[in-house]
């Protein structure tokens, strides 16, 4: 608006006005726009899918079973001794997120986390004997986890999420 | 849009004329389609946007017809595309067509788009031409992305997945962007829901840009093999009858090839595991997207690193936009450029090396092999194409087309009979 007037230096009453009308038809066109857009964002339903329950005393040592939360797979093991000791006996400075086990489970014996690749949304394949232990491996693109679910090799930036649970009872969590 | 050589447009019939003086749609037409200059000197690799065309025409109008029948919701999604291929009438026919004519559009638009690189089409004045043309192959990626979650398979859901969480590499907000892409915390009915209405609009946004497309060529008129601009009216013959009838030539051998594959290898192209219901629980144990991604699926997963292969799969396909700035010599024809058609060949090859790269597992020799085929794809953009034109000491250019034409030589050194015309 600057140039608007070449006769007069400063702003003339006109030129605010033009400035304000523009001004309130942008944010007029700004707030039309936004309920179109957030629209799209996760309804109340989807928000809603809230928490899950979980028994764990069917699940034996070294067994692993894969519930639904949130439309999203979670990984619970039973982990042995001999994976308990591979996550903690390994150097954080050696990890790309570098993450204390004790940090990662409540109990050392269930390790509990999303399973879903922190790439690009994958899920992870049991493998056995990696890392020392029970690990993960996703075929999409090669990411490798170690018995704690951190990402030891591959693409992925992150360890495995470790979702909000509590332990209602010694067998029953409750996830979310 | 642009003027032709000829007289204004007239016509005996008075409706015609009465018309004319209120809407010249009549006259619009005429020099656009049918006395618009062309230079008489195009090969046949000039008919893919005739064939382009065409494929835009069948994918809309058997895709109006596929969503008479089809149900966007993940409870019968699958089950209604195969209630297209069982119960509908010729339904299967609709939907190979449809499903094999991605497939077809990709190609086209690939040879299209190498053609435009080879003749230099995107340098001075075409730019905006070239740009609108880049900006038609982002949409059609997107479209055909959207379209391939529809069927609800497992490739479906999974190649889905992998690409919205591309989103998630944004820092702050990536994972915000993605659960308001997905309409949740996964790929979901909302998403699929919402997919279904894109993939809907899209294709008509494409035929909007490629109006803006056909409009940017008609200022400079097209490029043709020699590269050298219109002199006159004699290096030039109308667009019909010459060049209608050949490319509708052009278009019936294509449909030759497109029926081949549909008729006889209808799921050549696809992946048996599409034909699973989707399962957000199981990931298939190689996931791959259709093949006219791969290259740049490649480019993605030579990157060691998430938000890396992110950037680097976008820089791919945004260079492709600054070509026109990066390519700097001013002579268009690849015939004129000795070096240049060397390292042409050799994008060319590398670019289906990639292709083959990205349907690999990411094991052995396909991870350095796809990083060095990512380098070269770079370095060919960004560093031989600024560097080559000005080193390169091209042939010399024919005086005009016609003269070209009607001595029948080529330049000394380049293919013998390139146009027989």
């Amino acid at each position: 608006m600057s140039a608007a007037n070449a006769h007069s230096e400063n702003p003339t009453r006109r030129d605010f006005i033009y400035v304000a009308t523009t001004a309130f038809g942008a944010v007029g066109a700004a707030m039309a726009a936004w309920p179109l857009i957030a629209q799209m964002a996760p309804d109340r339903s989807a928000l809603a899918s809230g928490t899950t329950e979980v028994d764990l005393s069917k699940v034996a040592e070294g067994q692993s079973i894969t519930v639904t939360w949130r439309g999203k797979p979670v990984f619970i093991r039973h982990r042995t001794a001999t994976d308990i000791a591979a996550a903690r006996s390994v150097e954080l400075s050696k990890l790309p997120d570098p993450q204390d086990d004790a940090a990662r489970t409540q109990k050392p014996e269930w390790l509990v986390v999303v399973g879903v690749c922190t790439h690009l949304g994958c899920i992870p394949n049991t493998q056995a004997n990696y890392y020392g232990g029970s690990g993960w491996f996703c075929p999409c693109h090669g990411s490798q986890y170690d018995t704690s679910a951190r990402i030891r090799q591959g693409p992925a930036p992150r360890n495995l999420d470790v979702p909000a649970y509590a332990f209602l009872s010694d067998t029953k969590i409750r996830i979310g | 849009m642009s003027g032709s050589h000829g007289q204004p447009f007239h016509s005996d019939n008075r409706f015609v004329m009465w018309l004319e003086r209120r809407l010249p749609i009549i006259s619009f037409v005429n020099d656009t389609l049918t006395t618009f200059p062309t230079p008489k000197n195009l090969n046949y690799w000039w008919a893919f946007g005739g064939i382009l065309a065409f494929c835009l025409a069948v994918q809309i109008i058997t895709g109006i017809v596929l969503a008479m029948h089809y149900a966007p919701n993940t409870l019968v999604a699958f089950d209604s595309v195969e209630h297209i291929m069982r119960d509908v009438n010729g339904g299967w026919l609709l939907r190979y067509v449809h499903m094999n004519g991605a497939s077809m559009f990709f190609l086209a638009v690939y040879i299209h788009m190498f053609r435009g690189l080879y003749y230099g089409s995107y340098k001075e004045p075409r730019e905006v031409l070239w740009i609108l043309g880049c900006i038609i192959y982002v949409l059609m990626m997107a479209t055909a992305f959207m379209g391939y979650l529809l069927p609800w398979g497992q490739m479906s859901f999974w190649g889905a997945t992998v690409i919205t969480n591309l989103f998630s590499a944004i820092p702050v907000v990536g994972t915000d962007v993605a659960q308001w892409l997905w309409g949740g915390y996964s790929v979901d009915n909302p998403t699929l829901n919402r997919f279904f209405s894109l993939h809907y609009l899209l294709p008509f946004a494409i035929a909007a840009v490629v109006v803006l497309h056909v409009w940017a060529l008609h200022v400079p008129g097209n490029n043709n093999p020699l590269g050298i601009d219109v002199k006159g009216p004699q290096d030039t013959v109308p667009f019909h009858p010459y060049y209608t009838v050949k490319d509708m030539l052009a278009i019936v051998v294509f449909m030759i090839l497109f029926a081949a594959i549909v008729f006889y290898a209808p799921n050549l192209l696809g992946e048996a595991a599409n034909y699973t219901p989707a399962d957000p629980l199981v990931t298939p144990a190689h996931i791959v997207p259709e093949w006219y991604f791969l290259p740049f699926y490649a480019i993605l997963r030579a990157i060691p690193s998430k938000l890396g292969g992110v950037l680097m799969m976008g820089a791919a396909v945004l260079s492709l936009f600054l070509l026109p700035w990066l390519d700097t010599s001013s002579v268009r024809s690849g015939r004129f450029r000795p070096i240049f058609k060397q390292f042409f060949v050799l994008f060319v090859i590398n670019a289906v090396i990639l292709g083959v790269v990205g349907s690999q597992l990411p094991e052995g020799i396909w991870v350095p092999l796809g990083r060095i085929c990512t380098a070269y794809y770079f370095i060919h953009l960004w560093i031989i194409l600024p560097v080559l034109g000005l080193i390169e000491k091209p042939l010399p250019l024919p005086e005009s087309i016609s003269k070209a034409v009607l001595s029948g030589a080529s330049p000394k050194g380049a293919n013998a009979a390139p146009e027989k015309r």
